[in-house]
């Protein structure tokens, strides 16, 4: 061995093997001696659900994390990957849930940022340009090199992402959720690609959570609960049964409640409501919905078609442009509340989980209990004057917690350390605590593991039960089918229909999410 | 050959023990102070006579103790106003203006006159102290309305109300109050200065000379007052909530315009009560250059504290003993030397707690052991 390694150009990778990869986080093994490898030419699917271990151990792949134990061998030679570029040299590349792209800038601009031009101080946007057309030519990766990245949809940001990884010399990508953002047209694109590549000799890994796609597209998967490995199969007589049940350890049997429920009034109704997204690009279009007492209304769609501008709207977060917003039945007597703070509409009955938990729903410094008095801070018997009492704060705080099985080490603790599924159940027990004549719940069970989803499912039907009107906003069809009552589809801003959910089935669903009407 | 230890630094991802913060803040003063001996024993001194000095000038009689906290009262009521602000990611760096705004208007009292001669001072004294409040408040208002309402930049527009704030003082004390043409206006009567140890000398000769004064009450209590208001009241509560996830404020409705207003003219009235301080408790008169910059070093203040109510307290010791040894030590650049050392060495040991920073043997050495074997 005369040559330095890190100067060989390696020009493939046929083989990548992670061998007993062990990383500890204080309190929680994340990978506990995981063995894992992908060749040239496959597909390999890592299945699991948060908090698996698959992220942990794709981030010690691509060196953001630093293994505890264990090695990352390429083609029997050991390799120590101890940061993104070390593994971006080593022709891994990744692709991110969510996009690392600078808006303003086009295409060309965004695979060249950060490279060193080939003449030096002068750009070589031109050569850049040609490659990514070679590139998207040669793996069918439609996209305008010269298109500011602001303007285009996010199927094709996700392009730029995978052309970017491979000029980067890419031999081997880890593609992180890749389809949730995407429409099944999308999907399909993408697997062509992702077959494209395959065939070129690259190799693949998928992380995904969504059975089918994972049979329809991969060669072998590898399945993760609770940091360990489960077993690496192969893609042969493999059922989404099977697989949910290396996934959770379990039978899965969606509980679904089938009571019938009387329904009351309308309690919230949206009217022709127009309201503009963060772009300034009309978001919401004509929506017009009701939700009655005891009902709970699925909204379904692919992200980003104004779920969240919906449910911003009806919170009062967002302002619309025009229609109107109802709260309440007989007692509120439809008044149009668009033009009332949030403050006034939580105090007249209105609870919401927001989307992004983590960014809108909590405050990742502030403890456990003084997250849950967001909102009932001003009220007593949690302040009197301005006087915070912190005896009544700390007795609602342990009820909740009791209540909702929120696992924490105490309500001192700060929110930021608990998991995804406790910081949901700790924004669900402050929404209900109030039993909210209207509850707003948007993406309740996004990121969270199966035990709290059912948690989740099961309040969420409670809450039916007790009167509530539910809008449930979700991206997860089996949870919409599962849960409503009645089901709004959301496409471009509008509602494409409402149907009860005797009449939806997946397929039905599918084609007004692509923004077919229903013939 | 490569050398066989490199530094490994991990991001944390578990909370550091409650210790923590306060034994890296005096971690990192002391190695301030060692690594300013080193400067001072290359260019020659005895760095522990020199500081040893310093101890002796600083805190070495009451005299000293009573200068050095005489210099820290003001700096702890700005350094209290910036931790107000910042809390809630609200960036005053007006606190100098508010400083002289509270001076002029606390001086109003006296110079207007807005109070009849020979009022007793337990009249006028807390009639200024209101009044220098008062002013500082209104200088904050104008940058905390900006904001709330046009989204204006609060860091542009404090720092600018600075020089306006120092400008209209100037105007004042040269043109219209001076003192037989010099910068400054005639001597209060005494019914406006702020109570001194040294006034009880008569009764108790052993506070001769003292100058301490009633402004360092002021300082003490404020800090209890803002530590209460920022952890056990509602508003702190919506302060804080604020300041660590304005999206999560206005989820839960919080009124963000109204608190940035609020708390701009909370902070004014805390830095306005430092500048009615120095003049009603140390000058005695409305002057030029009455603040040294202390509403510059009260931002230092702040963040050194952690923006802690109490460690504000501490640090402005810290602060007043440096201008003291300062004044007493040639040349005076050294203090600001220390000072510089200070201010780096806590900000950097902020590392520490995002950080774990560990020595690592890198793998050929444990090769290289594994061969010997």
């Amino acid at each position: 061995m005369t040559a330095n390694p890190a100067l060989a150009v390696r020009q493939t990778i046929n083989h990548l093997e992670m061998r007993n990869i062990v990383k500890r986080f204080p309190g929680v093994l994340a990978c506990d001696h995981v063995n894992f490898d992908v060749r040239a030419g496959e597909v390999h699917a890592l299945l699991g659900e948060n908090g698996a271990g698959k992220s942990t151990l794709m981030k010690v792949l691509y060196g953001l994390y630093r293994a505890d134990e264990g090695e990352i061998l390429i083609d029997g030679a050991e390799v120590s990957i101890g940061s993104p570029t070390a593994a971006i040299e080593q022709g891994i590349g990744m692709i991110h849930q969510h996009f690392m792209l600078v808006d303003e800038l086009t295409v060309t601009e965004n695979v060249a940022l950060g490279l060193k031009s080939s003449r030096g101080p002068v750009l070589d946007l031109d050569k850049v340009e040609a490659r990514i057309r070679e590139l998207s030519g040669a793996y069918g990766l439609q996209i305008n090199p010269s298109a500011p990245v602001w303007t285009l949809a996010v199927g094709e940001r996700q392009r730029v992402e995978i052309i970017k990884a491979l000029y980067r010399g890419a031999e081997l990508l880890i593609l992180d959720e890749p389809t949730a953002v995407l429409t099944p047209q999308e999907v399909e694109d993408l697997f062509a690609t992702l077959d494209r590549m395959k065939r070129d000799g690259r190799g693949l890994i998928f992380i995904s959570h969504k059975l089918h796609e994972v049979i329809a597209i991969s060669d072998r998967i590898t399945v993760l609960r609770g940091g360990a490995l489960v077993d690496t199969v192969p893609n042969q007589n493999v059922t989404r049964a099977t697989l949910a049940k290396m996934m959770v350890g379990r039978e899965v049997i969606l509980v679904q409640d089938h009571a019938v429920v009387e329904q009351g009034a309308v309690q919230l109704a949206l009217h022709n409501v127009n309201a503009l997204g963060i772009t300034g690009q009309p978001a919401l279009r004509d929506v017009s919905l009701e939700v009655h007492a005891g009902e709970i209304l699925g909204v379904a769609g692919v992200s980003g078609n104004g779920q969240r501008e919906l449910a911003e709207a009806i919170a009062g977060l967002r302002p619309i442009s025009s229609g109107r917003i109802e709260l309440g039945g007989i007692e509120l007597g439809g008044i149009d509340v668009a033009s009332w703070s949030v403050a006034r509409r939580t105090d007249a009955g209105l609870g919401y989980v927001p989307e992004e938990r983590m960014h809108d729903g909590i405050v990742q410094e502030f403890s456990v209990a003084e997250n849950l008095i967001l909102q009932d801070h001003t009220h007593a018997p949690i302040s009197r004057g301005i006087f915070l009492d912190f005896g009544a704060i700390a007795q609602r705080s342990r009820d909740l917690v009791r209540d909702f099985r929120i696992r924490t080490p105490s309500i001192d603790t700060p929110t930021r350390s608990l998991s995804g599924g406790n910081i949901q159940k700790v924004i669900m027990a402050r929404e209900l605590s109030r039993n909210p004549r209207v509850l707003v719940a948007a993406q309740p069970t996004r990121g969270v593991d199966i035990g709290a989803t059912e948690y989740i499912h099961e309040r969420l039907l409670a809450q039916r039960r007790q009167g509530s009107a539910t809008l449930l906003i979700s991206e997860d069809l089996d949870e919409i089918l599962a849960l409503s009552d009645r089901i709004a589809v959301l496409y471009e801003g509008r509602v494409m229909d409402i149907i009860p959910r005797s009449e939806a089935t997946a397929e039905r669903l599918g084609l007004l999410m692509a923004g077919a009407t229903a013939g | 050959m490569a050398f066989p230890i490199s530094i490994a630094i991990e991001k944390r991802t578990a909370d550091v023990p409650r210790w923590m913060p306060a034994a890296t803040s005096i971690g990192s003063v002391v190695a301030a102070f060692i690594v300013s001996g080193i400067v001072l024993w290359l260019i020659g001194s005895d760095p522990v006579r020199v500081y040893g000095f310093f101890v002796r000038a600083t805190f070495g009689s009451w005299a000293a103790i009573s200068d050095t906290m005489v210099k820290a009262t003001p700096l702890i009521l700005v350094g209290l106003a910036c931790t107000v602000a910042f809390k809630m990611k609200l960036w005053n760096i007006g606190a100098e203006g508010q400083f002289y705004m509270g001076a002029f208007f606390a001086s109003l009292v006296v110079l207007v006159p807005l109070v009849p001669a020979g009022t007793p001072a337990i009249v006028v004294i807390p009639f200024m102290a209101a009044m220098g409040m008062l002013g500082g408040a209104i200088w904050g208002f104008f940058p905390g309305f900006l904001k709330a309402r046009f989204q204006v930049n609060e860091i542009i527009t404090t720092l600018m109300l600075n020089y306006v704030a120092i400008l209209w003082n100037n105007f004042w004390i040269f043109d219209r109050w001076s003192d037989a043409g010099f910068q400054m206006t005639p001597t209060f009567e005494r019914n406006a200065w702020l109570p001194r140890l040294s006034d009880l000398a008569r009764e108790y000769p052993i506070f001769s000379g003292i100058t301490l004064h009633l402004g360092v009450v002021f300082g003490l209590l404020a800090a209890v007052v803002v530590w209460w208001v920022l952890e056990r009241s509602r508003w702190g509560y919506e302060i804080r909530l604020i300041g660590d996830n304005p999206h999560a404020a206005r989820y839960a409705g919080i009124n963000i315009a109204r608190n940035i207003i609020l708390v701009m003219m909370f902070s004014g009235a805390l830095a306005g009560l430092a500048g009615m301080s120095e003049v009603s408790g140390v000058v005695h008169r409305l002057q030029e250059r009455i603040s040294p910059g202390y509403g510059f070093t009260g931002i230092i203040v702040a963040w050194l504290a952690k923006l802690n109510p109490f460690g504000v307290v501490l640090v402005s010791i810290l602060f007043g003993a440096l201008i003291v040894a300062g004044r007493e030590v040639q040349p005076s650049g050294i203090a600001q030397m220390i000072q510089g050392f200070v201010l780096f060495a806590v900000i950097s040991s902020d590392v520490l707690l995002r950080y774990k920073v560990r020595l690592v043997r890198t793998r050929a050495d444990q090769n290289a052991a594994g061969e010997a074997a």
